[in-house]
């Protein structure tokens, strides 16, 4: 599928284009460690609905715009 | 040039009843919506909307449809006495569209008051929706920010730009679409199923993107196209249009909104002054759409009409630096345009290095990244239905339902505004564009107010035997820097309107 023959420009990282003082993007929040993630998936075990297959069964939209 | 334009963001969104699967969701809708307007004093029937301005059938492209021909979907401008419409103190209108509470947000002016006034929209869902379960163990109805079912219905999150009428229409057309094709890896949602009814399993990037079957139309609910050509400007029409985006997710991510506004901002400002980037027109753009929300690893690239081949990720680059290039020739660059411009290449650095890294920043990468986890824990397949309950769940506005906000409430995603400032666009108005009026008259005025909408607000004075229509043609007219001492000294409807007549701008 990805076209080798891609025509990409050439600027990337560390482009002395790009300006120097960009936002830190919230660094530690990104940087999950794996323990860090696995202690989320605990809290999300507690918050998922007990009968995953029924709930989404059961949601069921009406089309919109 | 800069980044400020006016414009809004507009959300339907999912409503169910939990334990009743066959509850009605127009009635449902009404409720929430009725509900609400009744705790804050807004009867449906006060502060209604005024539809005298509404043309939801003509078309950008200089045509009317007749009635007859159009699916009734797309007559929206039929007043429903069943169905709740109000006007909130905060300048938006909440109401029942089709079969789902809408929350239209406040016409803003910056991409970072978008992102405050559309919180305040969960906001207002989630007090709603609290009015009807006062026991939170047996709740009647459940709200959720997201598009899609996964069976085969979608409905939508829009974007509003107001525009310069004298822009041609074939060039926002022709500029606007690869961008839009494109712009998903930055504000997708991400979804949990391939294809309209999830006929396939997977995870894709957007919400919305299998359910776009057109290149340009004026459908909305059927036949959806890219470019929306609906002509409702909703303001002065020789002047001004308001591009009616429908191609879009709704996104719980600040910088995921943030961006979107405000790229998509800077590229209409590009196409508004003949300088939008040349030579990025796709071969086929519907097809693009799906083959890149179908790519995680952000390395497809799609076929253009020149034959050559380009990943999401290069057509945004090539968006950003003709932006880049355009703002530099322009000589002047407020602080706000250069903070988008800065994140907008911050966040394509990052996304081409590697995607996970923007996990704290972008809807669909910190659920993806959720879900992998998930499957790599528990050896799970995508068919497994406990994937797809998370994909539904992240979007529950019930905090203790919901998988994002339980990421946000641990510090795992980036706020770009505080909590306190959506708390109070709730109930208070942006300040420097008409909604400011409009959310004040509801605010101090609601028992007068017979009915708003976008351009206009209808009093009933006590005294005067007619109804008084005053119309918000400009939308950067009625702010609080122009009409707040009026408004202030106003004791009632009638000195209020004696004293408008004796404003000048």
């Amino acid at each position: 599928m990805a076209n080798l023959e891609q025509s990409r420009p050439q600027r990337r990282e560390g482009d002395p284009d790009l300006p120097p003082d960009l936002p830190a993007p919230a660094a530690a929040a990104s940087q999950l460690s794996d323990a860090d993630l696995d202690s989320v998936l605990d809290e999300i075990d507690d918050v998922l609905e007990t009968n995953a297959e029924e709930f989404v069964r059961s949601f069921v939209q009406k089309g919109g715009q | 040039m800069t980044v400020r334009r006016v414009m809004g963001i507009e959300t339907e969104y999912g409503i169910s009843a939990p334990g009743d699967p066959s509850a009605n969701p127009m009635f449902l809708s009404g409720h929430v919506v009725t509900a609400y307007a009744r705790a804050h004093g807004l009867m449906p029937g006060q502060g209604g909307w005024d539809y005298s301005t509404e043309a939801p059938l003509r078309d950008a492209r200089g045509w009317e449809i007749g009635r007859w021909a159009a699916d009734p979907s797309q007559l929206t401008d039929i007043d429903d006495p069943t169905l709740a419409n109000v006007v909130l103190t905060n300048g938006a209108r909440f109401y029942v569209d089709h079969a789902h509470p809408e929350y239209s947000g406040p016409e803003v002016t910056s991409p970072l008051d978008a992102v405050i006034w559309d919180r305040a929209g969960d906001e207002v869902m989630r007090r709603a929706a609290l009015l009807l379960n006062p026991n939170p163990a047996r709740p009647t109805v459940a709200l959720y920010k997201n598009n899609t079912d996964g069976k085969g219905s979608s409905y939508g999150t829009h974007e509003n730009y107001l525009m310069r009428r004298a822009t041609s229409f074939g060039d926002i057309v022709r500029y606007l679409t690869p961008f839009f094709v494109a712009r998903q890896v930055i504000c997708g949602a991400g979804r949990v199923g391939i294809g309209q009814d999830s006929r396939s399993s997977g995870f894709q990037i957007s919400q919305r993107a299998d359910f776009f079957e057109a290149e340009v139309g004026l459908e909305t609910t059927v036949k959806r196209p890219i470019i929306n050509t609906r002509d409702e400007p909703h303001a002065t029409p020789d002047r001004y249009r308001r591009l009616h985006v429908i191609i879009g997710d709704a996104n719980q991510c600040d910088v995921a909104t943030y961006l979107k506004l405000g790229t998509t901002s800077l590229v209409l400002g590009m196409i508004e002054a003949g300088a939008a980037p040349r030579g990025l027109d796709l071969a086929d753009p519907v097809g693009a759409l799906k083959v890149i929300s179908r790519d995680p690893t952000l390395q497809a690239a799609v076929p253009l009409r020149d034959g050559r081949h380009l990943r999401a990720l290069d057509l945004l680059w090539a968006y950003h630096d003709a932006a880049n290039a355009w703002l530099d020739s322009l000589g002047e660059r407020d602080p706000e345009t250069d903070a988008v411009m800065s994140r907008w290449a911050s966040v394509l650095t990052r996304l081409a290095a590697d995607p996970m890294d923007l996990a704290a920043e972008i809807d669909w990468v910190a659920k993806l990244r959720v879900l992998q986890a998930y499957r790599q824990r528990d050896g799970l397949a995508w068919t497994e239905p406990r994937l797809a309950a998370l994909d539904i769940q992240w979007t529950d506005l019930r905090p203790e339902k919901s998988i994002f906000a339980t990421l946000r409430a641990k510090g795992r995603i980036e706020e770009l505004v505080s909590n306190e400032q959506v708390l109070a666009a709730v109930t208070t108005p942006p300040e420097d564009t008409r909604a400011w009026f409009r959310g004040e008259c509801l605010r101090r005025f609601a028992g007068n107010v017979v009915s708003a909408s976008w351009d206009s607000i209808v009093f009933d004075v006590p005294g005067q035997p007619a109804l008084q229509r005053i119309p918000l043609n400009e939308p950067l007219k009625g702010t609080k820097a122009q009409l707040g001492g009026v408004v202030a000294r106003s004791r009632d409807v009638g000195e209020l309107l004696r004293d408008l007549v004796g404003v000048s701008d």
